[in-house]
């Protein structure tokens, strides 16, 4: 048996429309919209799952913002909400950790991982590289499947008697590894740990999709070199999370064994409520190491996806080809090499041999080379381009400005000497909030805002959108800025009531002024929920095939695409993406020949 | 295969065909592989940051030195070396088993597959004596001046430094990141080896129903067998840790 015949037993390129086509008219309830094999239904259940989970996640921080801002109120309607934790609609002081690490957690791993790439990674890598579906559509269900498993089991920890984890989004031990330690390391940190293996296996299985997707089945003539700028992204991102997940998974693995197992990896050498423990010879250093080899990747994973999308949506909006293509790509592959070499800026303090400290500073501080390339590449994308400020464009921009501003301090914080003062304080709460957290929601909204058409066939409330926009930009500004004065003046990060501090009495005024901010930026996020779902249903309907005037291959697809992606047989592509602007052409599809007489881009 | 026309380099990656000339699936199991390889890696590397931060550890000489029906005979690796010979003996009837598909003959990739599974059983049923063994095992040990009897687990090692009690040679208490290292990496494995035996027995099943028969080629064996030769490689390096370093 050849290898060739193997392979054309495999679906792709050989698998042709009629068939593709048939098998979607006797779908049932269940094939379609819950156990559907189909990646655009995939990628909608990421989506909707991570944005119930954005709203479980922001309305945690619009809680505990409550108690920061306003640390001598009491709000009654919390003890309603959250019973034996607001006791007199007071934030109980541990339940206020367990909130802000599942807010972390969820943003971190349930939205901005699992939403954000779940959701794009699965509609637009088939759809971008002419395919009918994903390598395995199977393995894609049951990555969404894992995930939704692990957002249950996340879930039900908020609902124990004990509350969930606490000990922070990083979960560092020795506190994270004793129950007797908090309320949060007791069941709700096993539960913590049970649901992100099981997020770690939905990972694995969607990467793994996502590569050989990408590597295998792109259509005839799509080179790498032709490939829209989001699906290297997305390929990078695949790259990152299928070499770093597993060794948060070992590190969780072996916390597991020393919460239930008496075994003593990270623990030695500890009393607690008076008493020894016979733990010895681990370290809570080593957890540390274990976790940042994914932790760091793991901004990169949020990143990334948002950098891809921005691009494109730059470049279509811009009606020009996306400046240094190449280059684009090349500081992609250069962020995600170094995204695997810098880990222990984490660490700083953590009692790491300053010398070793110095080469970290070094890789971390380089990151900035190809973080640059891309920034001064959409700007000069933008430059004398044709704008059309669409909502999606203004996200895009918005991602760029957050990104430039949240990356500035990133030099600070890369640098271990400043580090001593920097870190653990509201400095560093504020850079990555900026520049991962708002970065990676504002590539979210930009790719939600261009794709919705695609998605549903149906446009977003323009002005709706408009409000949304200004309102978060803005209000995300006057959130996380003032949060560095507060940074640099030593305000740490994590406390529960900074009003019996001398030091930092001063910052009452502005606590509360963050705090209201904040409530308002949230009620922002609803009116783009309500837009989102009424949009889905009621919103106008898309009429022409190229709502955008856009040159890749999702828009050469049906405007309400069925399982199979293409009616007939699947484009060949001829051109890269972005022929904008080209001999005198507003743009050239993908799927055109190259003329006799056309210029070379 | 004479009559194949070579690709010219170019075209391979230009889209419409597999640049490496594989079907997904075997992309996809490299890449996972790739991926456990990190696994096990973090934890071999933890191994390593603890145990030599450590100023004394067991000598496994000292410590893998039991034969089932053997009693109390010195013979240190023996067992281990058996069951290391048993896997890579089982590694071998899968390179016959996936050799057999190539050709399609389905006897003969049945014969081979079965030799896998027993040799997989084997190497565990070898791994769960050793574990019995070290966790029942029972050793005198020099605790607060008093001698104790202990076996091996993650909260006890008995193979500490030897000292002289009362005339004979005890020893005391050693670090306790043994027993969880060794049990937590070679279960870890175990439950690999466990996995491919299941995987295994699947591919078995379908063979003998005849499903790759009717399909033309033998692949899911193939990648049964990546996988499982990945899990032997991983048992080399387990094994180089734990019992000869």
């Amino acid at each position: 048996m050849s290898n060739e015949a193997i392979l054309h037993d495999q679906h792709f390129g050989t698998h042709d429309a009629p068939h593709a086509h048939e098998h979607h008219d006797h779908e049932s309830f269940i094939t379609k919209y819950v156990f559907s094999q189909d990646h655009k239904m995939i990628s909608k259940q990421f989506l909707t799952t991570g944005i119930i989970w954005a709203i479980i996640g922001g309305l945690f921080s619009v809680i505990f913002r409550l108690q920061l801002g306003y640390p001598d109120s009491t709000f009654p309607w919390l003890q309603d909400l959250l019973g034996h934790w607001a006791k007199g609609g007071k934030l109980d002081p541990e339940f206020y950790y367990s909130l802000v690490t599942m807010h972390g957690t969820i943003l971190v791993f349930f939205v901005l991982t699992a939403g954000l790439s779940g959701t794009f990674a699965n509609f637009l890598i088939p759809l971008q590289i002419g395919a009918r579906d994903m390598a395995s559509p199977f393995l894609n269900m049951l990555s969404y499947w894992f995930f939704f498993t692990a957002s249950m089991v996340m879930l039900s920890s908020l609902f124990v008697q004990t509350g969930p984890a606490s000990g922070g989004w990083t979960i560092y031990p020795p506190l994270s590894a004793l129950g007797e330690a908090s309320e949060g390391s007791k069941i709700g940190m096993d539960l913590w740990l049970v649901s992100m293996a099981l997020f770690i296996v939905s990972t694995l299985l969607g990467g793994l999709n996502y590569i050989s997707t990408i590597l295998n089945m792109r259509t005839k003539g799509m080179s790498m070199t032709r490939m829209p700028l989001t699906i290297w992204a997305l390929f990078f991102t695949a790259i990152l999370g299928v070499l770093s997940f597993p060794v948060l998974l070992s590190g969780a693995i072996l916390l597991l064994f020393d919460r239930n197992l008496g075994t003593s990896f990270y623990l030695s050498d500890i009393v607690i409520n008076g008493k020894i423990l016979p733990n010895e010879g681990g370290s809570p250093i080593l957890f540390q190491h274990l976790f940042w080899f994914l932790g760091h990747p793991e901004v990169y994973i949020i990143v990334l996806p948002a950098m891809g999308m921005v691009s494109e949506i730059m470049a279509i909006n811009s009606r020009k080809p996306i400046f240094g293509y190449m280059a684009m790509v090349g500081s992609l592959f250069a962020i995600t090499s170094l995204a695997f070499l810098v880990w222990a800026h984490h660490m700083f303090v953590s009692g790491l041999n300053p010398f070793l400290g110095s080469f970290f500073v070094l890789l971390t501080l380089l990151i900035a080379v190809p973080s640059a390339i891309k920034v001064f590449n959409w700007l000069t994308t933008l430059w004398r381009g044709n704008i059309r400020f669409t909502p999606g464009m203004l996200f895009a921009i918005g991602f760029v400005s957050m990104f430039i501003s949240g990356g500035l301090t990133g030099i600070f914080l890369g640098n271990s000497a400043l580090d001593i003062h920097l870190h653990d304080t509201y400095f560093i709460v504020a850079h990555f909030h900026i520049v991962m957290g708002v970065a990676g929601f504002f590539g979210m909204f930009a790719g939600l805002y261009h794709w919705f058409p695609k998605m549903y066939g149906r446009y977003m409330n323009n002005t709706l959108a408009y409000i949304h926009f200004w309102v978060t930009l803005i209000g995300a500004y006057l959130i996380f800025w003032p949060m560095h004065y507060e940074g640099l003046a030593g305000m740490p990060r994590r406390y529960y009531d900074f009003s019996s501090w001398e030091s930092f009495k001063m910052f009452a005024g502005l606590n509360e002024f963050i705090s209201f901010v904040s409530i308002i930026v949230f009620a922002a996020q609803l009116l783009f929920v309500v837009n989102f779902f009424y949009s889905i249903f009621k919103g106008r309907k898309v009429t022409t095939q190229n709502p955008w005037g856009a040159t890749s291959l999702e828009w050469t697809t049906p405007i309400r695409p069925g399982h199979g992606n293409w009616l007939g047989e699947i484009p060949e592509v001829y051109r890269w993406p972005y022929d904008y602007g080209k001999d005198g052409r507003d743009f050239i599809p993908q799927t055109e020949p190259v003329g006799e007489h056309e210029s070379k881009h | 295969m004479e009559t194949v026309a070579v690709q010219p380099k170019t075209k391979l990656w230009t889209g419409g065909r597999s640049p490496f000339n594989v079907s997904y699936g075997k992309l996809m199991m490299w890449y996972f592989l790739m991926s456990d390889a990190f696994t096990f890696g973090a934890f071999l590397i933890s191994y390593g940051t603890i145990r030599f931060s450590q100023n004394f550890w067991a000598d496994p000489n000292h410590v893998f030195n039991a034969f089932p029906f053997a009693g109390h005979t010195n013979l240190p690796l023996a067992f281990v070396s058996i069951m290391t010979f048993i896997l890579i003996l089982s590694s071998v009837t899968m390179v016959l088993a996936v050799h057999a598909g190539h050709n399609m003959d389905r006897k003969g990739v049945e014969k081979y597959m079965v030799f896998t599974i027993l040799g997989g059983l084997a190497f565990l049923s070898c791994q769960a004596w050793e574990w019995t063994h070290l966790i029942t095992g029972d050793h005198q040990v020099l605790v607060n001046g008093a001698i104790q009897h202990w076996g091996t687990t993650t909260t006890h090692n008995p193979w500490g430094h030897e000292v002289m009690f009362n005339g004979t040679e005890v020893a005391t208490p050693g670090p306790i990141a043994f027993g969880g290292y060794f049990f937590g990496i070679t279960g870890f494995h175990g439950f690999h080896v466990f996995s491919g035996v299941v995987i295994n027995s699947v591919m078995l099943i379908k063979t003998r129903l005849r499903h790759f028969e009717e399909r033309g080629h033998y692949e899911m064996i193939e990648k049964a067998g990546l996988y499982w030769h990945f899990v032997d490689l991983v048992w080399v390096f387990v094994f180089l840790c734990f019992y000869l370093i």
